[in-house]
């Protein structure tokens, strides 16, 4: 889904050449990237990265985001590589997600006049 | 890995598709330069083979890489180009075979 190269509709559509402001997110998903690859560590490789985006169904590479990529690859590397689990991931999501609903709710007495 | 071609070689680019197998793979020639012709522009020196770093390997021996030029009349059959356009794109040797005459 990557080669795309003289692929219709993509062959004749114009280039966006506009500029985009990088997201907290986007930031976040590069310095994770950076970290993972470092020298010191070198847990995920930049080829490898470009693999895993390669290897994204055509429907996630069409709608995610550049650095939604950057994130499901480096998920399904870590996954492939047993640095983490899969059901790891998910508790831990499950977790945060927990917390987070927690957090939103408003506490106790809170708005009574 | 000493570099088997050098500028101004006349190469052509495998007719390979090892992503139609059933075996994981990872490739950097791209589809529309496959059994195309082309001439050597630069040779780049030698570096750890992509293809194998890909999958968390160390891509050695190194891969001699070249800038090769194609003309755009070579791959388009209507692109609408003259026949001084050009593109080129940095292939690895084990992609790239000699051609004669």
């Amino acid at each position: 889904m990557h080669d795309l190269g003289g692929v219709e509709p993509l062959a004749s559509a114009a280039i966006d050449r506009r500029e985009h402001a990088l997201t907290q997110f986007d930031k976040h998903v590069d310095a994770l990237m950076y970290l993972l690859s470092h020298p010191s560590r070198r847990i995920l490789r930049v080829d490898e990265l470009r693999r895993a985006i390669e290897s994204l169904s055509p429907d996630a590479y069409a709608n995610l985001s550049y650095y939604e990529k950057w994130l499901q690859a480096m998920r399904d590397l870590l996954v492939e590589k047993a640095v983490l689990g899969a059901d790891e991931i998910e508790s831990k999501l499950a977790e945060l997600r927990a917390r987070d609903r927690a957090a939103a709710l408003p506490l106790p007495g809170a708005g009574v006049p | 890995m000493k570099a088997r071609f050098q500028v101004g070689d006349a190469v052509r680019v495998a007719d390979r598709w090892p992503e139609a197998g059933p075996a994981r793979c990872h490739v950097r020639t791209p589809h529309f330069l496959r059994g195309r012709s082309g001439t050597v522009e630069r040779v780049l020196g030698e570096f750890p083979n992509a293809e194998e770093l890909a999958f968390g390997k160390p891509g050695l021996p190194k891969v001699p890489l070249y800038t090769i030029k194609f003309r755009e009349t070579e791959l388009w059959a209507d692109g609408g180009f003259r026949l001084q356009d050009t593109l080129t794109a940095d292939l690895y040797e084990h992609w790239l075979e000699g051609t004669h005459g």
